[in-house]
């Protein structure tokens, strides 16, 4: 079994460039914030960042004018409001114009699953009767060859390098994720490298106890990073909540463009890495981490069965 | 009784999923809406999210739609592709919640850009799931406070399909699948859709307010249905299980 863990510098380093197409995925969970920070700090330009939801990472990541594109399905501070860094650059260009690529949400999914099956286009039933396509001409139509009429089409999306957010994995990249699984497999198959990073490395021996949980195989993993409490301020199924506070404090930070500036200075390029942004948070409220801690709710164990010559059943004669 | 704005909202939104089987929740009102549901007119009400969260049991009001309090306890949690593929596309869910900054007439709706979409006055969150599941559930109901610049002549952008343009049929005829907006219900007023002609008609006035105010809220000459309801306030029950159950801190009162 290769090992392939890496620090986040490293992993960064060798699997991000200037001008590549990137997705941190993760549905409201596990979005891979100490990836983003790392992606500043190491000063990518030019990027096309993908995410069906831009969340607060990417608006940090515009605001920190790393991206020139955005692809995606939906722009907001879930529960919150609007992303005003995301929106200054759409509508006043600062700090720069934005190009954007719009999805619906079905749309950016059908995206990444023709990606991962390397399909030409994906087929599904949307955008009829709406001005999406007219924006948008990657949103195609097609007769079905089967005479049941038009269904629409998009084209398949294969980002440079996909960063995925999960709970554990062993040291080749064998990943398990619970909870909301947004589009985590489609886009570590879809993407030409992957990242993973996780809160806990397990033996391989956890892995394979159960694995109808294990997402994303290291078949398509090109680097593991350990980050405990890489995700905050969005949250890991199991592990901690959500620190909405802090999604509340984004909301009034980034409607300046001052102090968002101020914030970035702070928090990504003021700290060496993601542990001093963790001690800082730390040193700000001693309690975060009890704050954020969800209580217990154990999942019943299943018996996967055991089948081979010494494992007491399974008899074939 | 006194009662908020969003409190006979989400009192009328509730009622109306009586004996339903699965909601697409939103989050916000929608999502008290369905809980409160579930608890009066509708106990067998599964919540179903775009998240790919089928029958949530959320322990706490949910913070978003993606929130970990919806996955704990739920039925089943799939993949977004599986839940558009399977559940939305594949037809299962009967009503789904929708708003959004403009609507027409024929209740398109615009959660993309006010102004141009090249030079946007004001650019909105964009479709989410809101085109899929305005196309593919088979009922919509939408939720919007009525105000003259949301009820417009024309949206600026349409994110997810209503009526189109108005005849009956024009949906199925290119293929969409649900039978579209059915119901809105706004602060002042609960609206339906004319079956021939797919356009807007006044049906209910909340207590203490006039058609004239109505109308003063909405951009193109109403039309009222004849008899015209009033509206039956939230009752004392409906108003507890809001405020000491559902939304304790008052988030979305």
């Amino acid at each position: 079994m290769e090992v392939r863990l890496l620090s986040m510098e490293e992993a960064i380093a060798r699997h991000v460039h200037d001008g590549d197409m990137v997705a941190i995925e993760g549905f409201t969970a596990s979005i891979c914030f100490a990836a983003g920070h790392e992606i500043l700090r190491q000063g990518r330009r030019d990027l096309v960042l993908c995410r069906m939801t831009p969340d607060l990472l990417y608006d940090q990541m515009v605001a920190a004018g790393c991206a020139r594109k955005l692809i995606f399905s939906y722009l907001g501070n879930p529960g919150v409001g609007p992303l005003h860094c995301i929106r200054r650059a759409v509508e006043s260009g600062v700090p720069q114009r934005l190009e954007m690529e719009e999805y619906s949400h079905f749309g950016m999914v059908a995206r990444y699953a023709a990606g991962a099956a390397k399909l030409p286009f994906f087929p599904l039933r949307s955008y009829v009767g709406t001005d999406q396509p007219r924006v948008n001409p990657a949103i195609r139509f097609l007769d079905s060859p089967y005479g049941d009429g038009e269904v629409a089409v998009v084209p398949p999306l294969y980002p440079d390098v996909a960063i995925l957010h999960g709970q554990r994995a062993d040291a080749s990249g064998n990943t398990q994720l619970w909870g909301l699984l947004g589009v985590q497999k489609e886009a570590a198959f879809a993407a030409r490298h992957v990242i993973v990073v996780v809160e806990e490395i397990v033996d391989e021996a956890v892995i394979r106890s159960d694995p109808n949980r294990t997402v994303i195989p290291n078949l398509v993993v090109d680097a593991v990073v350990h980050e405990p409490r890489g995700a905050h301020p969005s949250y890991a199924q199991g592990y901690y909540d959500r620190d909405n506070r802090f999604y509340l404090e984004w909301d009034r930070i980034s409607r300046d463009e001052g102090e968002t500036k101020m914030w970035l200075d702070e928090w990504v390029y003021g700290v060496a890495n993601w542990s001093g942004y963790l001690e800082k948070l730390v040193a700000r409220e001693p309690g975060i981490w009890e704050r954020l801690r969800p209580g217990e709710s154990l999942a019943e164990p299943v018996n996967y069965g055991s089948y081979g010559d010494d494992g007491g059943g399974g008899r074939r004669d | 009784m006194d009662y908020t704005p969003a409190e006979i909202m989400i009192t009328l939104s509730a009622r109306a999923l009586a004996g339903e089987k699965t909601v697409f929740v939103g989050v916000g009102l929608p999502n008290i809406a369905c809980n409160l549901a579930r608890r009066t007119v509708a106990p067998a009400l599964e919540l179903v999210y775009e998240s790919g969260v089928f029958g949530a049991r959320p322990a706490r009001l949910p913070l978003s739609i993606g929130d970990p309090a919806l996955v704990s306890g739920a039925t089943s949690v799939c993949s977004m592709a599986e839940l558009f593929m399977n559940y939305l596309q594949g037809g299962r869910i009967e009503v789904a919640f929708l708003g959004g900054a403009q609507i027409d007439r024929f209740g398109n709706l615009n959660t993309t850009v006010i102004g141009d979409y090249e030079r946007p006055k004001v650019r909105l969150p964009g479709s989410g799931g809101a085109c899929e599941i305005a196309i593919h559930a088979r009922r919509v109901f939408i939720i919007m406070r009525l105000m003259k610049r949301a009820f417009v002549e024309r949206v600026d952008f349409v994110t997810s399909p209503g009526h189109l343009v108005g005849r009956a049929g024009d949906r199925a005829a290119q293929g969409i699948p649900g039978r579209g907006p059915e119901l809105v219900v706004t602060d002042k007023a609960i609206l339906s859709f004319d079956g021939e002609t797919g356009e807007m008609v006044l049906t209910s006035v909340h207590p203490g307010v006039s058609v004239a105010e109505v109308q003063a809220e909405v951009s193109w000459p109403l039309q009222v249905a004849d008899p015209l309801g009033v509206t039956k306030p939230p009752t004392g029950e409906e108003l507890r299980l809001i405020r000491e159950e559902l939304d304790k801190v008052g988030a979305y009162r």
